[in-house]
């Protein structure tokens, strides 16, 4: 099987200080890996620097495209990258205003992404948004309000529908239960749990919440100052951690 | 179908003066289809120890575990992922589970994983709910305010939902009354039968009688123990 | 006038000016940035069709100037004489015999022909404007042919209002690849944008220029199951009968009393005349 997304020597520095250095892994299609650390560990530049949103100083992150194969995205054209972004990508950010559109309905959040993709017809776009809103279950009287009548977890299930419903291959998700409610938590994290089985994603998640990413991810990264610590299976790098900073991070967890 | 060839393993605290804890040497053990072994010692020997470095959630040293074609001491994560979903179950001591998500789809989960249909293994998972006498009108909860036995009970449904060519079994009839121990005890009888490879850890005298076909005790594989 | 030059701006300017007109006519409806000049009205009044007609006039031309279909309101007398006395050329009210033609928010009624030109005058270029606020980001969709959002705008219409309520200014494709705001004439007008004669576009404020050589092929945009209609008021006028001219409406007393009127007042005024 070949990976969907192969991550070479990435590095990205600012002056003299380091965002991330010396990262690599293949990514294969339905994995789900986790990206985890503390503050400053680097793993939110990484994320950028993976989903092309910033330009890394040196290595390649290649992407097993539908028509061309793998292709490496860090020295592709922008329109390419573009393109890449309204369709086999999505990204899930940590704040739903990043990743909507506050001031148009959501069913016209959804249906954007349809129409860069040149669908024409009104009365299937607002059908595939009412589809996709019940997926993340909205409901569809809901579907001509604007985001900001919305929940925080609304809003953040409006994102996910918007991302997801051009059939993405790969998702980023930057924290996406961070500064939500835990109840709300749990229901978002059933969620995506359930679509990414469902639709086959393959995602990378980053996150500071050890209990996040034991739920959805099969494989983990542990990050501390920039460099990967550790990496493995998820389960085994958070009851059997090897390093030093892993079993403190572990350890550290408050227990209910 | 599982093999253990040479396997050791030790921890290293590195945030408590790096002390290194050796806990095992020179592990070796076979079980081939059908038969059920059982891993017997002391308490702290090390058995479900080695129950989770079968299963892949502890890193093993050296040495190598094979479970059908995959040796899981070297394997990629996402191989043994993919072994954990067809060919290797196991039910642990204590329920693990999402929260929020009702007890039959806990249980149906597996299931789903290798392809049944919704319909299909929610009325799989049912079956056995009703066979471990977890009343209907509790399916629809989830299992995390259930007692300790209806939890393990829940436990089980799960790790027998879907017909594993191995399987682990961690203390199966744990915190069981008599009925229900009975019904674990056909429920593994009936995946011998079927030809499942199956490694336990019985603390229960008479169900490891009643099961096992031969006894592994780990003692022999603690280090500094060995004789 | 001979204090100033022809037609009030500098040679350089002038020519400055159409280099931008020729970059516009080779890629009909980008929107080409130009160093708008300061003119004797403040912005908002028109310096951007003024710009450009004082960029394209020549001695021989006949000019005629319209505001809001109507050739005697105050802004179109003001900007016509301004030029009777910058450039001291012929000035007509009659559609038919302009050469060059600059307009407010209206295309003539009678179909235009080869060898004339129109401008419009345009307050704000930029078609996503109003959905997407960043300069950076608009010209990066227009670079990449990034227009879903456009459509956007027309779902939440058709969601908010039963149908595309855009009356005014109904953004348009232009030939399979730009995105152009035509300037805010009434949707009615739009069918006419398929025209024979060259058209330019200038925003003084907002320092655009952009253009349509003849015959370029303009659609409006809308979905396949609500298509767009060109639609005005459903009466005819009061002073000539036209049935297919865009109208005015006029209230005429304080009960309520109203007329509507073409709002070609060229076209208006040569049918009552034929009639008579």
């Amino acid at each position: 099987m070949t990976p969907l997304l192969q991550v070479e020597n990435l590095a990205k520095y600012y002056g003299a200080r380091i965002g991330c250095t010396d990262v690599s892994f293949d990514l294969y299609p339905g994995e789900v890996m986790g990206i985890v650390g503390e503050s400053g560990s680097g793993k939110s530049t990484l994320l950028n620097c993976l989903a092309g949103h910033l330009k890394p100083d040196h290595g390649a992150v290649r992407f097993a495209t539908r028509s061309d194969g793998l292709r490496d995205t860090v020295t592709m054209s922008e329109p390419e990258r573009r393109m890449l972004g309204r369709t086999d990508w999505a990204f899930v950010h940590q704040h739903a205003r990043d990743g909507l559109r506050m001031n148009v309905s959501a069913g016209g959040n959804v249906g954007e992404r349809l129409m860069a993709v040149n669908a024409r017809h009104y009365g299937d776009i607002r059908e595939q948004a009412i589809d996709w809103l019940g997926r993340v279950e909205i409901t569809q009287d809901r579907i001509d309000d604007r985001p900001t009548a919305f929940s925080g977890g609304m809003q953040q299930r409006l994102q996910i529908a918007r991302n997801l419903v051009t059939g993405p291959r790969l998702v980023f998700m930057d924290e996406p239960t961070g500064g939500l409610d835990v109840s709300v938590q749990a229901r978002l994290l059933d969620l995506l749990r359930g679509l990414v089985r469902d639709m086959g994603l393959s995602a990378i998640i980053v996150t500071h919440d050890l209990a996040v990413v034991r739920l959805l991810a099969d494989r983990l990264m542990v990050m501390k100052d920039g460099h990967v610590v550790e990496t493995g299976l998820t389960d085994q790098v958070l009851d059997d951690p090897q390093h030093g900073y892993t079993q403190l991070l572990v350890s550290s967890v408050l227990q209910v | 179908m599982i093999s253990v060839e040479n396997v050791s393993k030790s921890f290293t605290l590195h945030n408590q003066g790096s002390t290194v804890i050796p806990v095992m040497a020179g592990a070796s053990l076979h079980v081939a289809a059908g038969e059920c072994v059982a891993l017997v010692g002391a308490s702290g020997a090390g058995k479900s120890t080695l129950m989770r470095m079968i299963y892949g959630n502890y890193l093993t040293a050296s040495g190598r575990i094979m479970v059908g074609d995959t040796d899981v001491a070297s394997a990629a994560p996402r191989e043994v992922i993919a072994l954990r979903r067809r060919t290797l179950g196991y039910v642990s001591q204590f329920l693990r589970v999402v929260p929020r998500v009702p007890t039959i789809d806990v249980v149906a989960e597996p299931l789903l994983l290798t392809g049944t249909g919704a319909d299909e293994a929610r009325a799989q998972a049912a079956t056995l709910l009703a066979r471990l006498n977890i009343p209907e009108r509790l399916w629809g909860l989830s299992p995390t305010t259930f007692s300790g036995g209806e939890q393990q009970r829940v436990n089980i449904a799960r790790g027998f939902a879907f017909a594993y060519p191995a399987l682990l079994l961690d203390e199966p009839t744990a915190s069981l009354d008599p009925t229900n121990r009975a019904t674990v005890l056909a429920m593994v009888q009936e995946a011998k039968a079927r030809g499942a490879a199956i490694i336990g850890i019985f603390h229960d005298h008479a169900a490891r009688e009643a099961l096992c076909d031969r006894q592994v005790d780990v003692t022999g594989f603690t280090p500094g123990l060995a004789a | 006038m001979k204090e100033y030059n022809f037609a009030y701006l500098d040679e350089q300017t002038k020519r400055m000016i159409r280099r931008a007109i020729l970059k516009g006519l080779a890629i009909p409806g980008y929107q080409v940035p130009f160093a708008s000049r300061e003119m004797p009205m403040p912005y908002g009044w028109g310096t951007g069709g003024v710009q450009v007609s004082a960029a394209v006039l020549t001695p021989d031309d006949t000019l005629k100037v319209i505001d809001q279909g109507a050739d005697d309101t105050t802004n179109a007398v003001s900007i016509r004489r301004f030029f009777q006395r910058t450039a001291g050329v012929a000035v007509t009210e009659k559609t038919g015999e302009a050469s060059v033609i600059q307009t407010r928010h209206r295309i003539p009624e009678q179909a235009l022909r080869e060898g004339q030109i129109i401008v419009y005058q345009v307050p704000i270029p930029e078609p996503l404007r109003f959905l997407e606020p960043s300069e950076v980001e608009t010209r990066k969709m227009h670079a990449l042919e990034d227009y879903g959002l456009m459509h956007v705008k027309l779902y939440e219409d058709i969601s908010q209002h039963g149908d595309i309520a855009t009356a005014y200014a109904y953004p348009v494709k232009v030939e399979g690849r730009y995105v152009m705001d035509p300037s805010p004439i009434p949707k009615f007008d739009n069918p006419k944008l398929d025209m024979a004669a060259i058209q330019l576009f200038g925003a003084g404020r907002e320092q655009r220029i952009y253009a349509l050589p003849p015959y370029t092929k303009v659609v409006s945009l809308d979905f396949d199951d609500y298509p767009f209609q060109p639609t005005k008021a459903d009466h005819a006028c009061a002073l000539c009968g036209s049935t297919s001219s865009y109208l005015d409406e006029l209230i005429t007393d304080d009960a309520g009393g109203r007329m509507f009127i073409c709002s070609d007042t060229d076209y208006c005024a040569t049918r009552v005349e034929d009639a008579a």
